[in-house]
C-alpha cells in the first residue's frame, strides 16, 4: 500500500466536519466525520505495520520536483511507526474527547478541522523519507497549530500565545530548513535513507558544526527546551483537547522525534553531547522548578512538559545506544501519562470553572472516578512503581551513571536527574495533594462539581489504563514496538535490556527511593517555598517577548518607511544607485582591451555623431524649453536611424525613421495638454546627485558598449543566414527571422502592441483635459488648425503613400521592408491626413474604431499560427511555393507573407488607435463629447 | 568609429537617466526615449559593427549578424507603444489629479522634493 496515501488521509478528512457542520449535524455526528478518515488511516497501516514489526522498512516514493531533489517520499519503520500510532491513536481519543469538551455554541467543525490538518501535517512530519519534505510538514505542524492554539480567538491571551508559539517553531523551522540544506549539500541528496547511511560524511565534514547547531535550533524550539522554552507555558491558552495533542504527545514530540531519526546521521562527537545534555539538563530542572510554583493546573502540566522533554533530550545527549532506546520508551510512556492528565485538567476546569489550585480542593469527594485516574497518572508521572514512568525512568537514572564525558565532574548528571526526580515528584504530589484532598474547595464559579459525562472518560481510562498494563507486563506490552522503533533510532543494532520492574538492589534504586521521598518532602515544605518564590523579581517572558516583536515591527516600519516615502523619484534614484555600485566596483580597464580590430573614424561619422550627443545634451539641459526639447530629440532619434543605415541595417533605419515621425506626434501631444510650465523644483542636491548618477550610469553602459564592441563573439546568427532561403524563402533575412524563426515572438510582440493600444483607449475613455490656449510666453496657438497648404498636399500624398507601403510590404520578405514597416509608413499616411484636415473629416471617412482592426491583425497571425496544425506541423510552421502571374511572371507566396499582413494590420490599427484617440481629445475639450464630430474641417486636429 | 558608437550610447544613456529622474511627466517621458533609443543602440550594436554588409541573402559577402536587427526591429516598435501609453498614463494623472507631478498630487503642494 502507498505510505502517502496515509498521510493524506487526515487531509482529506479535515474537510469533512465543516462540510457536516454546513449540513447541521448533530455534534455526535461531526466528532464521527472527524474520526472517520483517521480511523480508516490507523486501520490501513496494519498491514505495513506487520511487515514493519517484522524487520522491514516499508518504503514509497512519488516525484514531486525531482530538479530540487523535492520528492514525495515516505518511510515507514519502526520510530515511524510508533510516532503515527501516537499521532493517530491520541488524535483519536482526542476527538472523542473534544465531542464532549467543546460547547454546543462552538465552532466544532473548524476545530475538528484545524485537528486534522495538524494530525496530517505530524504525520508527514513522521513519516518523511525526504529531508525538504519532512521540513515542508514541519513548517505546515507550526502553521496548524497557530491555528488550533488561537481557537478561542476572542481572547486575547490565546491570539498573543498563537502568535508566540508561531514566531519561536517558525523561526526554528528556518534554521531547520537552513540545516537541511547543508546535509543535502553534504551529501548530495536530500534522501532520509542516504543522509542516515552517511552520517559519517557528515560527521567529519567541516560543516558538521554550522548543522548541528541549525537542526538543533529548529528542535529545542520546537521540543520547548531552555532557553525557548516559555512559548509553551503561553500556548496553554488554547482549548484543553489541543494541549492534550500538541502539547503532550505530538507537537512538543516532533523535536524529541527528530532528535531520534537524525541520531545516526549527527549524534556521537563531543559537540553533540555538550550542547544536547546542556540543553536538557537545564531543561529538566527549570521545568521542574517552574512547575512547583504554577497556581494554574495547565500550567503546571505545561512546565512539567518542559522538564520531561529535557529529560527526553538529556538522554539523546548521553551518546550511548541504552539512553537513546531509554528516550524513546520515555516518549511512548509520557504520551500516555500526559496526555492523560491534560484530559483529566480539562475535565476539571469544565466542571469547577476554574484551573486556579489554590481554588481547587477536596474534589475527592465530588469526583472519585475521575480523581482516581488523575491520581494513577499522576503517579505515573512522578515515577511510582509499577507504572510506565518508574520503567524509564530508572533507564534513565541508570544512564546519567554511565556517563564519563565529564570527567571528575561526572556526579552533575546523576545529581541533577535525582534533582529533577525529586521536584517531579513534589509538583505530581501537588496535582494529587492540592487538588483533590487539602480541604474544602475555594469560592469556585461552578458548585458542587461533578462526574463528567460517561464517555468524555473513556480516552482517559484508556491511557490511564495503558500507563498500568505497561508498568506491570512491560514485556508483553511495549517491548515489540520499543525493539522496532530502538533499532530504527539507532540505525542498527539494539543493544542488551531488559524490561522489567525489578532489578534488584542498585544505585538507580535508591536514586528513585531519594526522588519519592524527597519529593514529599519538598511538597510538605511548599508554604515556605512559595512565601520565597513569591519575594522573586518576576521574569514575564510575554512582556519580553512583546516589547521585542515591537521593537521589531518599529526597526521594520522606521526602515520601510524611510526607503518608501511616496516620492518615485526617491524610488528611481535608488534603482540607479544601486547599478552605480555594481558598475563602479565591476568595470575596470581590463575591459577596454579588446581584441577586434576597430573601425576608421571618417568626417560624416564625427559629425552626425556629435550631433546626436550634442542634441542628446540639449534636450535633457532644456528639457522645460519644450518645443526646443522636442527639436532636439527628434534630431537624436534622425541621427540614430542614420547610425543604422550606416551599419547595414536598412530595415531598423526605416522602422527607426517611421516610429520617428508618430513619436514627435506623441511628444507634441503631451506638449499640448500637459502644464505648459514645468517649474524647475530640484535643488542644488538633488541636481548633482541625478548628474552623478547619470554620469556613472551612462558612462558604465557606454565603457560596456566598447567592451563588447571590441571582443570577438560567436553568433548563432550562421544558421538563420544559411537557412532563410531554403528554409523560409525569403533572402531578407531580418524579415524571415521576424515572420519565421522567430514567429513566436513577434506573435508575442504583436499581442503587446494590441494591448499597449487597447490600455491607452482605456485610459482616454471619459478623460477631460483643458487645452491651455497660449504657450509659456503667452503666444496663442495658432487659430488655423488646418493651413490650406498643408490640406492641399497632404491628400494626394495619401495614395503614393499607400502605394509605397504596399511595395514595402511585398518585397518585404527578400529586401529590407516587411510588415512592421508597412505598417508604419501606412499610419504615418492616414495620420497626416488627421493632422492636416482634423478627426472629423477622418472621421466621415473611416472607420470610426481601431479595434477591430487590431483583433483582425492579431487574429490573422494567430490562424496563420494553427492552421500548421492541420497540415501536422508545429505551430507557427511556415511554407511557401511559386506561382506565375501574368504579367508579373515568377512570384513567390509564402504562408509567412499571411502572418506578416496581420502584423501589418495590428501595427496600423494600434498605432491609429493610439493617435488618433489622444486627437480627438482636443475635439472633446473644445465642443464638448456631443458636437465631437460635426465640425467638418474645424476643431483643433492633433493639437499641430 | 567604436569609441563614437560608444560615447553616444553613454551620452543617450546619461541624458535618459537625468531626465527619468525629473519631477514632472514630461522630461520623465523625454528621458524615458532617449533611454529607449541608447538601449536599442546598444542591443544593435551586440552584432559588432559592419559597413555595406546588408543581412540579405545574394547582397553582401559577409552579411552582419541579423539576429540583434530583428530584436531591435520590433522593440523600436514596442517602445513607440510603451512611450504612448506613458504619454496618455501622465495625461489621465494630469486629468484625474490635476498634476503632472510623478508622485501625484496637486500643484502648489511641498512636494518631497529635496529631503
Amino acid at each position: 500500500m502507498n505510505l502517502s496515501i496515509l498521510v493524506l488521509l487526515p487531509f482529506l478528512g479535515a474537510a469533512l466536519p465543516p462540510l457536516a457542520e454546513r449540513f447541521r449535524a448533530s455534534r455526535t455526528l461531526l466528532a464521527l466525520s472527524a474520526a472517520a478518515l483517521p480511523a480508516l488511516a490507523l486501520a490501513l497501516m496494519v498491514a505495513p505495520a506487520r511487515r514493519v514489526i517484522a524487520g522491514d522498512t516499508v518504503l514509497s516514493s512519488l516525484q514531486w520536483l525531482p530538479s530540487l531533489g523535492l520528492d514525495l517520499a515516505f518511510r515507514l519503520d519502526g520510530l515511524s511507526l510508533m510516532f503515527a500510532m501516537l499521532v493517530l491513536g491520541i488524535g483519536l481519543l482526542i476527538i472523542l474527547y473534544a465531542r464532549y469538551y467543546l460547547a454546543a455554541n462552538e465552532k466544532a467543525g473548524r476545530f475538528y478541522a484545524y485537528l486534522l490538518l495538524f494530525m496530517g501535517a505530524m504525520l508527514g512530519v513522521v513519516t518523511s523519507d525526504n529531508l525538504l519534505l519532512l521540513v515542508v510538514f514541519w513548517e505546515l505542524t507550526s502553521l496548524s497549530s497557530f491555528l488550533l492554539i488561537g481557537f478561542w480567538s476572542h481572547n486575547s491571551g490565546a491570539r498573543k500565545g498563537a502568535r508566540m508559539a508561531l514566531t519561536v517553531t517558525g523561526l526554528g523551522g528556518l534554521a531547520l530548513l537552513a540545516g537541511v540544506l547543508l546535509i543535502g549539500q553534504v551529501v548530495g541528496s536530500y534522501s532520509l535513507g542516504e543522509a542516515l547511511a552517511s552520517g559519517d560524511a557528515i560527521r567529519a565534514s567541516g560543516l558538521y558544526p554550522l548543522i548541528l547547531c541549525l537542526v538543533l535550533l529548529g528542535i529545542f524550539t520546537k521540543s520547548a527546551q531552555f532557553p525557548f522554552h516559555f512559548w509553551l507555558p503561553h500556548a496553554m491558552a488554547a482549548p484543553t483537547p489541543v494541549s492534550a495533542y500538541l502539547h503532550s504527545a505530538t507537537m512538543v514530540k516532533a523535536g524529541v522525534f527528530l532528535l531520534a531519526r537524525f541520531y545516526p546521521m549527527l549524534a556521537g562527537t563531543n559537540l553533540w553531547f555538550d550542547l544536547v545534555t546542556l540543553a536538557g539538563m537545564a531543561t529538566l530542572i527549570w521545568g521542574a522548578l517552574a512547575a512547583l510554583f504554577q497556581h494554574d493546573l495547565k500550567g503546571l502540566l505545561a512546565y512539567s512538559t518542559i522538564s520531561h522533554l529535557g529529560l527526553i533530550t538529556l538522554l539523546f545527549g548521553l551518546n550511548t545506544e541504552l539512553a537513546a532506546v531509554a528516550a524513546v520508551f520515555h516518549i511512548i510512556n509520557h504520551a500516555t501519562f500526559k496526555a492523560s492528565l491534560f484530559m483529566a485538567a480539562g475535565i476539571i476546569d469544565h466542571e469547577t470553572g476554574t484551573r486556579d489550585m489554590r481554588r481547587i480542593n477536596g474534589l475527592w469527594r465530588y469526583m472519585p472516578y475521575t480523581a482516581v485516574l488523575a491520581m494513577v497518572a499522576s503517579a505515573a508521572m512522578a515515577g511510582v512503581p509499577l507504572l510506565n514512568g518508574f520503567l524509564s525512568k530508572e533507564m534513565f537514572f541508570a544512564e546519567t551513571l554511565q556517563s564519563d564525558r565529564l570527567g571528575a565532574m561526572s556526579w552533575v548528571l546523576p545529581l541533577g536527574a535525582t534533582l529533577g526526580g525529586v521536584l517531579s515528584v513534589a509538583y505530581s504530589a501537588r496535582f494529587i495533594h492540592d487538588v483533590f484532598f487539602n480541604g474544602e474547595p475555594v469560592n469556585l464559579p461552578k458548585f458542587p462539581p461533578h462526574e463528567p459525562p460517561r464517555y468524555m472518560k473513556v480516552p482517559v481510562e484508556i491511557l490511564v489504563a495503558l500507563c498500568v498494563a505497561v508498568g506491570v507486563f512491560p514485556a508483553l506490552t511495549v517491548a515489540g514496538l520499543l525493539a522496532v522503533a530502538g533499532t530504527a533510532t539507532l540505525g542498527g543494532t539494539l543493544p542488551e535490556y531488559h524490561l522489567s520492574i525489578w532489578h534488584g538492589f542498585n544505585l538507580p534504586l535508591l536514586m528513585s527511593v531519594v526522588a519519592l521521598v524527597g519529593g514529599v518532602l519538598v511538597y510538605s515544605q511548599r508554604q515556605r517555598l512559595f512565601r520565597w518564590h513569591a519575594r522573586l523579581p518576576e521574569i514575564n517572558a510575554n512582556l519580553i517577548f512583546e516589547r521585542a516583536m515591537q521593537a521589531v515591527a518599529r526597526f521594520a516600519g522606521a526602515l520601510s518607511g524611510r526607503l518608501r516615502n511616496g516620492s518615485l523619484q526617491t524610488y528611481v534614484a535608488w534603482l540607479l544607485a544601486v547599478v552605480s555600485l555594481v558598475l563602479l566596483t565591476q568595470l575596470g580597464p581590463h575591459l577596454l582591451s579588446g581584441e577586434r580590430a576597430l573601425l576608421p573614424l571618417d568626417g560624416v561619422a564625427l559629425l552626425a555623431g556629435a550631433m546626436l550627443i550634442v542634441a542628446a545634451v540639449i534636450t535633457a539641459i532644456l528639457h522645460r524649453h519644450r518645443m526646443t526639447a522636442i527639436m532636439s530629440i527628434s534630431v537624436v532619434g534622425l541621427v540614430v536611424s542614420l547610425v543604422f543605415v550606416r551599419f547595414s541595417a536598412p530595415d531598423l533605419a526605416l522602422t527607426q525613421l517611421s516610429v520617428e515621425v508618430v513619436t514627435v506626434m506623441l511628444l507634441i501631444l503631451a506638449m499640448y495638454f500637459l502644464p505648459v510650465r514645468t517649474s524647475a523644483e530640484s535643488g542644488v542636491f538633488r541636481v548633482s546627485r541625478d548628474l552623478f548618477l547619470s554620469v556613472v550610469v551612462g558612462g558604465g553602459v557606454g565603457v560596456m558598449a566598447f567592451a563588447m564592441m571590441t571582443s570577438d563573439f560567436n553568433s548563432i546568427s550562421g544558421f538563420f543566414l544559411e537557412n532563410a532561403k531554403p528554409g523560409g524563402g525569403g533572402t531578407n533575412v531580418v524579415n524571415v527571422i521576424l515572420v519565421d524563426f522567430r514567429g513566436f515572438d513577434t506573435f508575442g510582440e504583436i499581442t503587446v502592441l494590441g494591448i499597449a493600444a487597447m490600455g491607452i483607449y482605456a485610459l482616454l475613455k471619459d478623460l477631460k483635459l483643458t487645452s491651455p490656449g497660449a504657450d509659456a510666453t503667452g503666444r496663442p496657438w495658432a487659430r488655423d488648425a488646418h493651413p490650406l497648404v498643408l490640406v492641399t498636399i497632404s491628400r494626394p500624398l495619401l495614395p503614393l503613400a499607400l502605394l509605397v507601403s504596399v511595395y514595402i510590404f511585398l518585397r518585404g520578405h527578400n529586401l529590407p521592408g516587411g510588415g512592421f514597416i508597412a505598417g508604419l509608413v501606412t499610419s504615418v499616411a492616414l495620420l497626416l491626413q488627421y493632422v492636416a484636415s482634423g478627426v472629423g473629416w477622418m472621421h466621415h471617412r473611416m472607420p470610426g474604431d481601431y479595434h477591430p482592426v487590431v483583433a483582425l491583425g492579431l487574429l490573422l497571425a494567430g490562424i496563420t499560427g494553427v492552421a500548421s496544425w492541420l497540415f501536422g506541423h508545429p505551430f507557427l510552421t511556415s511554407t511557401f511555393d511559386y506561382i506565375h502571374w501574368p504579367l508579373v511572371g515568377k512570384f513567390e507566396v509564402a504562408s509567412a507573407m499571411l502572418f506578416d499582413t496581420g502584423v501589418f494590420l495590428t501595427v496600423v490599427g494600434a498605432t491609429l488607435l493610439m493617435l488618433a484617440n489622444l486627437g480627438k481629445l482636443s475635439l472633446l475639450d473644445d465642443k464638448g463629447a456631443g458636437a465631437a464630430y460635426d465640425g467638418d474641417e474645424t476643431g483643433q486636429g492633433g493639437g499641430a | 568609429m567604436e569609441v563614437m558608437i560608444a560615447l553616444m550610447i553613454a551620452t543617450l544613456v546619461g541624458s535618459g537617466v537625468y531626465l527619468t529622474l525629473r519631477a514632472r511627466t514630461f522630461p520623465v517621458i523625454l528621458g524615458i526615449t532617449l533611454l529607449s533609443y541608447g538601449v536599442n543602440l546598444f542591443v544593435f550594436v551586440s552584432g559588432r559593427l559592419s559597413l555595406n554588409q546588408v543581412p540579405v541573402v545574394g547582397m553582401s559577402e559577409n552579411p552582419s549578424d541579423p539576429l540583434p536587427q530583428a530584436l531591435v526591429l520590433t522593440a523600436i516598435v514596442i517602445g513607440f507603444a510603451m512611450t504612448a501609453f506613458l504619454v496618455v498614463l501622465a495625461l489621465r494623472g494630469q486629468g484625474e489629479m490635476n498634476s503632472d507631478h510623478v508622485d501625484g498630487g496637486s500643484d502648489g503642494e511641498s512636494h518631497k522634493e529635496d529631503r
